[in-house]
Parts: structure tokens; C-alpha cells; sequence
């Protein structure tokens, strides 16, 4: 099987299919991998390492179309690409079906079986393949340290000598890959970090990266079934507006980051919210390409408002990590189709099948329906038990004592009303000897408790002394030999416990 | 020749020495101390009894003495700390054989058939009591052994009905007891026989019906039941100083066996009776499983382990069976010079004796402060970037918190999942000794990383020194 990499046409795109690291990988799952010359060079990888990785290097785009069996892209293709392409082939890549029908017919009259890096379904099989998460952490990062750079103060509070410094304010709108990416990015910096999200199950991750999870007096959960979430209703809408109208006057950096698949964003901050924000504060909208969650956001420019407030509305794609993580996303989705020996198209499974959007000449969009779980299943609340108070437990516990204490004093009372003089004596030593050691030996530390029981081997090998004391003199005596034996079988158990435990205790050092 | 009082003195003095030596093992600074109180204490006990007139054949008692003590030395400097458990349960049959002896020979004494009436019957049931327990130790032990050397099989041997066996066996001895007090002379001789032949096979069946991660609460037990031995023989003799020794070493075992069962969250009937093998496919643990297994590789552990700050590594009996211990050191040795943090957690129940790890640890020169209870190491995890799980399965089994179903639920574990990373060494995807699916080797922070412990640890150094 040959995989191949092209360049990417764009020249606002950065990244490449494959990084050197991924072509080493492919190698090992044994594809032969072809490069177009330059491809990686946007992203910072050389030529030369790409050679160094093991694959082979092909002049023009044409040509490495021509002998792949497998393309792995970034965007979609143009025509100018499709034109190259094979029946058959296999390509890897953003497409977006769904607001890209006709690239999909001319894909699939051409025969080729594309599968749209951004229609792996978000299960938990898929995650390690899905470039939607991967890109989103990236720009959540990014989002961050690009606002850091427009901001004028420090993320973190300082006590200096030349005095107090507050630690900067974030607000973070919808907690997906990116919200939590940016809150963690934003809390390491040292930042204050606040949160929205409608979806409430998210209120845990939240607060879990080092947020504030704020909420509005509304119950109204916003998750579906898809991980996405729901447009909400008119009055939650409104008391959304009123939070963010309350916090832009106080925050520093709000990153917007709702986005809903296949329709524009929604708008969250309006003009008013701007214009309450302090000059300096800056904007960073994640969801510019697709509406902007700003209203005043300007796809892929970076301005600043009448009142000094700092809109971005793009952002530098690391395409250097980018690729990386996408390369990888990529390999791991040909790993799960079965590397190189056996490759193979299962349109029974369901990653490939919700993915390969044209198969065979025909359109492979939109698939079944897969309904997703990034929220748990709802447990069924048990019936809690009402158990007894501490109250009423104390009681019982007192009660329980009260009578184990007459139960045993009663059995006292009668063991000394039958026994001789003698034996309640012995008995006395032994209860109090089980008192004690119960005390004891609760204190002994755990690690010690190999050499507690070769302690109490050693030390139970006191039953020498009944032996000692039955020994007679003549050897056809039984006595002699039976307690000469208990002498032999208790003395190794006194030398050896000893000497084990002995060495034992040498071995621990600090 | 020592008059009575002074022998009784001497032994008042030997009994404090004892419980000042196990009280000495509350640490590892004051446990050599410790030893040596007891080492004392045995010496000022023999010697105050050989000298105290009673005693005859002293040729015969110094012949055992140094047959055993050649035997001793001998075992105790070649026995490997793998083999720990086997040397303690050996060592505890010996007790119990020494009680049967030393109740024969109490019964076959001429100054027990001078006793006459509720002082006789007590003697008699101090023999008849000490001879039990004896033998039930004595071969309870034994088999213990066996199933720890690998001798005999470690699966437990149930069969049906057996409960109500072993109690037919305990009725069959009380009657045999009533006889024999009733006997006259050593008349009872018979019954004696017979009741240590049932209690011998009582002990048998009882450790038999135990299986191999269950060990460390037999063993415990065990240990108690041999101090239990050594305080009826003191009865028996009316010696104080035996009844002292016998109620610490008893009270010690039965408090290891209740810390073992806590930490298994099992009652400690239940494993006395039966293990997981008694139950077996039962419908719990079955609880289907999301996610998928990912295995890694040596180099990918390396690399992971050359970025974390913090490590934690948790070893089970599997670490003790490949002997992984020593290239672990080296392991802690290499990352602790690169300036992480290092350390380990032990569960309780880890291995096949309390405490074993720990012994196991020492003697490879592992340090004991960075060696830690279950509960530091969870206090620890989510600050923990890395973490090795060695030959453990159980005891890391996320279910036995949130698996109602599962037959292990309610056992505390180390919650090594909410560490960053977790690399569970294993030879194979079994399921552990409770036979139940873990569903840690399927979360997205879990990879498995196949084969011997200490091949896998070994190839780890080669490739960190690389």
C-alpha cells in the first residue's frame, strides 16, 4: 500500500498531512509513503527529515496523485486536485459534507472514497482519531496566549516591590475540547478563570480545569444526545445576556468558543456587552469562521473598538503541533482500518461507515444517526435508605455493650464459681495478655508486618518450655521422646523466627 | 538451682520483654531494638526453666536444642524473601505440632493422674483444647505451605456439603472431649487419638477449601491460632509466661486477619469458609466494559517516564514472582537522580503474607519512607503523573468501587486512574485471582504494556540509559 502527502494547496494553510514522526509510524504499520517535495515546509519540517523517516520523496503533486493508494490531505480537495485523483482512491481530509454537497458528487462521480476527517463520530472508540478534539485543544491553547499577547497586564497577580498586581480576569463561554483547553492554559497562567456553558453536566470538568462554573437562575439543561448543545429558550436566553452584561464589566479576556455543527454560531456577546467592557480587554472568537459568537467579531481580522477593546478574530494555527496531532489522528484511523497487510473498507463498521462520506461512486452522506455519550448514563436514583441517626447508632452500639458486658460477666461469674483457685489466677494473666496485646499490636506499622509474624514465631516457640519441663531422664521413657521432639520442632522455631526477622529489619533502610 | 519465686520473677520479666519487642516493631527505627528484647527474653526464660529443678534429661534437651538451632540459622539465612510465606507458615505447624506433643506428654504425666476432681476435668479439657487447636494448626499450616510453594494446587478445593461435615466432625469431638474427661488413668488415650486425627483433618480441609490471593489471611490466621496453642499448652502446664506469649501472638494474628479482611472488605467468616471460588460466575463483574484495551511499548514508557515529575509504582504478587523487585530499585535509583519524585503504594493485601511487599522492597534496597500505604498514595494520585502498576490486578480495580455487582465491591483500592497515566505491567489479559473484569485496562488513560515483569522493567532501564 502506498500512502501519500501532498502540499497544501492554500497558502493560508499551515499544516500538512503528516509530520516525519507519523511517516516513521506509517512505516511500521507497512505502508510505503510518498511525499510531494516541500510539503511539510509551512509547518516546519524539512525535506531532508521526511527522507531521514523513510519515505520518498516525488516532484510534483501530479505524479504522487498518480502512484498513491491512500492520500492524506488537511482541506478539503479543490478541483484542481480532484482532477489528479484516481478511482479508488482513498483520501483522508477535512470535507465538511454537509454544507459541501456538490465537492461530494464531483467525488464521487471521480470514484474516489473520501472520508471526511470531520464526520468521525464523536464515540469513545473514535477518540483517539478525532481531529475536531485535537484541533480544538490547539486553538483553545492558542486562544489564551494570543489574548495574553494583546492584553496589557500580567495573567497572574503579583506582590512586587514596586507593588500589587491583580491577577487578570477570563471569562470562558462554552466548555467543549476548546472552553477546557483554554480554562486550563488560563489557569496555569494564573489567571481567574469563570465559565459558561448551557450544558450542565460540564459544570464538573469545569470546575475540574480550575474554573468557576457560573450558571443563570434558569433550569434549563442544554446537553443532547449529540455532546452538542440544544438552543435554548427565550428566558434563558435573556438571563444569559444579563450574566454576560454583569461580568463584562469586571473581565479582562472572554474567549468564545459555541459553535453548533452545520448552522452559524450563536451570537452571545452583543455590542452593549462590549461597550460595558474596560479599554484594553480583549475578545478572542473562536467561532469567527463560522458567524463569529461576537456580534462586532471580523473574520480573520484583528481590530480594536472605539473603546479600546481588542477583537480577534483569528488565530495562529501552531501548525507544527497542528500537524502532529492531526498526522496522528490520521494514523490512528488507518491503524483501526487494519494498517497495511489488511487494509480494508468495512462499511459495517461504525467509524468508517459515518466517516467514508463517498464509497464506490455513490454519496455516503448523511449517515444513520449515532447518538453519542459524552454524559453518563442516567442512573436511576436508588431509593435512599432512611438508615438510623447517629443518635439512635450510639444508642444501639450502648446497648450492644450493656449486654456483651453481662454476658460476659455472667460467664465469669460462673467459670469462678466452678473453677479452682488456681486456674482463675492463669485465666486473669491471659485475658489481661490479650488486652495488652491488642493494644500492642495496633501500633504496629504496616510495612512491618512480614517481620511481626516471624516475631511471633520466634516468640511462640516458647512452648519449649513444656517440653523442658516433661523431658525425664531415661530415653525408653515415650515423655522423653515426645518432649525431646517438642524441644527440637520449638527450638527451630525460636532460632529461625529470630534470625529471619533479624535479617528482615537489617534490609529497611530510609 | 532457682527457687520457685525467682523463676516466677524471671518469667513476669520475660513476658515484658516480649511485649516490649512486638510493641518495639511500631517502627522501623525501634524494631531492631525490638528483636533483641525478645532474643533476651527467650534466653532469661530457658535458662530460668532448666535451672529451676524440675528438670530432667538435660542431655537430651541440649541435643534438640542444637539440632535445632543449626536447622534454624540454616533456614532462616538461605530462605529467599520471595519465600517468606512458606517459611512462616512452616514455622507456624511447628508450634502446633509442639502443642499436640506437649499435651500427649501433659496427658501421659503421672502428676495429671494425682489431679482429682473439677481440677482434673479442667486439666483434662485444657489437653483435650490444646491438642485440638494443635493439630488443626499443625497441619493447617502444612497445607498452607504446600499451596505457597506451589506444591499443591492453590485453587480452593470445595466440595458440597462440606460445612455441614466440618460440624458433624466439631460434634463428633465435643463427645469424644466428654469421654475422654470421663476416662480414668490414661484410659482416654483412644479418644485423644481420634480427635487429633479429625482435628488434623479439619485443619486440612480448611486450608484446602482456600485459594492463593486469600493466603494472607490464612496465614494470619494461622498465626493466631498457634499463639491460641501456645496459651492452652500454658494452661495445660499452669505456666503464666506461655499463657502471656500465647495470648500476644494470638491477639497479633487475629488483629492481621482483621486488617487483611478489611482491606479485602470481605467478613472474615466469608473467607474462611469459602472464597470467590465458591461463587463462581456470579452475574456481577460481567458489567460490560466501554472503551478498548491499548498496549504500549517499552520505548513509549520510557519516554513517558523521562517527562513525569511524580511517579508512583504499585507492585503485586505478580512483581514477587518475576523477582522484578531488584531492576525496580535500579528503576527508582535511575528516576530519583533525574530529580522526580518516586514512590510506592501498597495495598494491604498485596502479595501472599501482611506486609510482604514491604519485606520484599527492603531487601532490594528500596527505601522505606518512600514506600507508602494505600492511603497516602491516594491522598497523592492526583498529583501523580505516572503511574506503574506491577503484577497487581484487584487492588487497582476501579469496580470494586462503582460495581455493585461486582464481587469484590466495597474492597478499597489504590485509585491509580486518576493519575495522569497508568502502564499496567501484565503478562496477559486474565482476569485477577477474584476472577472479575477490570476496567481499568479500558480507560483512555490506561496502556498495557504485555509480558514478564522483570523483562519489561530491564528493557525500561535499557532504554532510559540509551
Amino acid at each position: 500500500m502506498k500512502v501519500g502527502i501532498p502540499k497544501e494547496l492554500s497558502k493560508q494553510e499551515l499544516r500538512v498531512g503528516a509530520t516525519p514522526k507519523n511517516v516513521q509510524r506509517l512505516r511500521k504499520q507497512g505502508f510505503e509513503v510518498f511525499i510531494q517535495k516541500g510539503a511539510g515546509q509551512r509547518a516546519n519540517y524539512a525535506d531532508k527529515e521526511y527522507e531521514e523517516a523513510g519515505a520518498t520523496l516525488v516532484d510534483s503533486a501530479k505524479e504522487l496523485y498518480e502512484i498513491s493508494d491512500i492520500i492524506l490531505k488537511v482541506l478539503a480537495p479543490t478541483n484542481e486536485e480532484i482532477e489528479m485523483m484516481h478511482k479508488g482512491l482513498v483520501t483522508l481530509s477535512y470535507l465538511w459534507p454537509a454544507q459541501n454537497q456538490e465537492l461530494l458528487e464531483k467525488l464521487a462521480a471521480k470514484g474516489v472514497n473520501a472520508i471526511a476527517m470531520d464526520a468521525i463520530p464523536r464515540i469513545s472508540r473514535a477518540q483517539k482519531m478525532d481531529v475536531l478534539s485535537s484541533m480544538a485543544n490547539i486553538a483553545g491553547y492558542r486562544a489564551v496566549i494570543e489574548a495574553a499577547n494583546h492584553f496589557g497586564r500580567f495573567l497572574n497577580g503579583q506582590i512586587t516591590a514596586a507593588g500589587k498586581v491583580p491577577p487578570a480576569k477570563v471569562l470562558v463561554i462554552g466548555a467543549g475540547v476548546a472552553g477546557l483547553a483554554s480554562i486550563g492554559t488560563a489557569h496555569s497562567l494564573g489567571a481567574i478563570v469563570r465559565a459558561f456553558d448551557t450544558r450542565m453536566e460540564v459544570a464538573e470538568q469545569i470546575e475540574s480545569m480550575g474554573a468557576q462554573f457560573l450558571t443563570v437562575d434558569i433550569e434549563e439543561d442544554g446537553s443532547t444526545a449529540s455532546g452538542y448543545s440544544k438552543v435554548m429558550s427565550k428566558e434563558f436566553i435573556e438571563a444569559e445576556m444579563a450574566l454576560f452584561k454583569e461580568q463584562a464589566k469586571e473581565i479582562d479576556i472572554i474567549i468564545t468558543t459555541a459553535q453548533i455543527p452545520g448552522r452559524k454560531a450563536p451570537t452571545l456577546i452583543l455590542k452593549e456587552h462590549v461597550e460595558v467592557m474596560k479599554p484594553g480587554s480583549v475578545i478572542v472568537d473562536l467561532a469567527a469562521s463560522t458567524g463569529g459568537n461576537c456580534e462586532l467579531t471580523k473574520d480573520g481580522e484583528v481590530y480594536t473598538t472605539d473603546n479600546g477593546v481588542t477583537i480577534l478574530g483569528k488565530l495562529d494555527q501552531l501548525p507544527t503541533q497542528a500537524s502532529q496531532l492531526y498526522g496522528n489522528n490520521l494514523c490512528h484511523l488507518l491503524d483501526d482500518m487494519g494498517k497495511a497487510e489488511n487494509f480494508k473498507i468495512d462499511m459495517e463498521d461504525d467509524i468508517v461507515s459515518r466517516a467514508m462520506v463517498t464509497y464506490d461512486g455513490k454519496i455516503n452522506w448523511p449517515p444513520k444517526p449515532l447518538p453519542v455519550s459524552p454524559q453518563k448514563p442516567k442512573v436511576v436514583e436508588a431509593p435512599v435508605e432512611t438508615g438510623p441517626t447517629d443518635e439512635e447508632i450510639a444508642k444501639k452500639k450502648a446497648k450492644s455493650t450493656i449486654i456483651s458486658l453481662a454476658v460476659i460477666g455472667a460467664f465469669l461469674f460462673l467459670l469462678g464459681k466452678v473453677a479452682p483457685a488456681d486456674f482463675m489466677g492463669h485465666f486473669t494473666v491471659f485475658v489481661l495478655s490479650v488486652f495488652i496485646g491488642w493494644q500492642v499490636i495496633w501500633n504496629v506499622s504496616h510495612s512491618l508486618h512480614t517481620p511481626l509474624m516471624a516475631v511471633t514465631n520466634a516468640i511462640s516457640g516458647i512452648i519449649i518450655i513444656g517440653g523442658l519441663l516433661q523431658t525425664q531422664d531415661d530415653l525408653s521413657n515415650p515423655m522423653t521422646i515426645i518432649a525431646s521432639i517438642a524441644i527440637l520442632v520449638a527450638s527451630i522455631n525460636i532460632v529461625g523466627g529470630f534470625f529471619v526477622t533479624h535479617r528482615m529489619l537489617k534490609m529497611f533502610k530510609k | 538451682m532457682i527457687s520457685a519465686q525467682i523463676q516466677t520473677a524471671a518469667y513476669l520479666f520475660a513476658g515484658i520483654l516480649f511485649i516490649l519487642s512486638l510493641g518495639g516493631l511500631s517502627s522501623q527505627e525501634s524494631a531492631k531494638r525490638g528483636v533483641f528484647y525478645g532474643i533476651v527474653g527467650m534466653a532469661i526464660a530457658i535458662l530460668s526453666t532448666v535451672l529451676g529443678g524440675n528438670v530432667h534429661g538435660h542431655i537430651y534437651i541440649i541435643i534438640a536444642i542444637a539440632i535445632a538451632s543449626v536447622i534454624g540459622i540454616l533456614v532462616a539465612r538461605k530462605v529467599e524473601m520471595t519465600s517468606m510465606p512458606q517459611l512462616v507458615a512452616i514455622l507456624h505447624s511447628f508450634v502446633g505440632l509442639a502443642a499436640v506433643l506437649v499435651g500427649f506428654g501433659s496427658y501421659l504425666d503421672p502428676h495429671t493422674q494425682e489431679l482429682s476432681g473439677t481440677e482434673h476435668t479442667i486439666h483434662l479439657v485444657e489437653i483435650f483444647i490444646g491438642v485440638f487447636i494443635g493439630a488443626i494448626t499443625f497441619t493447617g499450616s502444612i497445607i498452607a505451605w504446600g499451596k505457597l510453594q506451589g506444591k499443591i494446587m492453590s485453587k480452593p478445593l470445595v466440595y458440597p456439603g462440606r460445612h455441614a461435615v466440618n460440624i458433624i466432625l466439631v460434634i463428633i469431638s465435643i463427645v469424644l472431649g466428654v469421654l475422654f474427661t470421663q476416662a480414668h488413668g490414661t484410659d482416654g488415650m483412644l479418644y485423644l487419638y481420634i480427635m487429633t486425627a479429625i482435628a488434623a483433618f479439619i485443619g486440612v480441609m480448611l486450608v484446602m477449601a482456600i485459594g492463593g490471593a486469600d493466603m494472607p489471611v490464612v496465614v494470619s490466621m494461622l498465626n493466631s491460632y498457634s499463639g491460641w496453642a501456645a496459651a492452652a499448652a500454658g494452661f495445660m502446664l499452669g505456666n503464666d509466661l506461655l499463657i502471656i506469649t500465647g495470648a500476644l501472638v494470638g491477639s497479633s494474628g487475629a488483629i492481621l486477619s482483621i486488617i487483611m479482611c478489611e482491606a479485602m472488605n470481605r467478613s472474615f467468616l466469608s473467607v474462611i469458609f469459602g472464597g470467590f471460588g465458591a461463587t463462581p460466575s456470579s452475574s456481577g463483574g460481567d458489567q460490560e466494559v466501554e472503551g478498548e484495551v491499548t498496549s504500549t511499548n517499552h520505548a513509549e514508557v520510557a519516554e513517558l517516564l523521562k517527562e513525569a515529575k511524580h511517579v508512583l509504582i504499585v507492585p503485586g504478587y505478580g512483581m514477587a514472582v518475576a523477582k522484578a523487585q531488584y531492576p525496580i530499585h535500579d528503576l527508582v535509583d535511575l528516576l530519583q537522580k533525574d530529580g522526580k519524585k518516586v514512590t510506592f503504594g501498597i495495598h494491604p493485601v498485596a502479595g501472599r503474607l501482611p506486609g510482604h511487599m514491604n519485606v520484599l522492597l527492603a531487601e532490594a534496597n528500596v527505601p522505606y519512607d518512600i514506600v507508602l500505604e494505600m492511603e497516602e498514595a491516594n491522598d497523592e494520585m492526583d498529583e501523580t503523573n505516572v503511574v506503574l502498576v506491577i503484577g497487581a490486578n484487584d487492588i487497582v480495580n476501579p469496580g470494586a468501587l462503582t460495581d455493585t455487582s461486582s464481587p469484590i465491591y466495597g474492597m478499597p483500592v489504590i485509585k491509580v486512574w486518576e493519575a495522569d497515566k497508568v502502564i499496567v505491567m501484565k503478562r496477559s489479559m486474565a482476569t485477577g485471582y477474584a476472577g472479575v473484569q477490570n476496567p481499568l485496562f479500558f480507560k483512555d488513560n490506561t496502556d498495557m504494556l504485555y509480558g514478564d515483569a522483570k523483562d519489561s522493567v530491564d528493557k525500561i532501564l535499557t532504554e532510559l540509559r540509551s
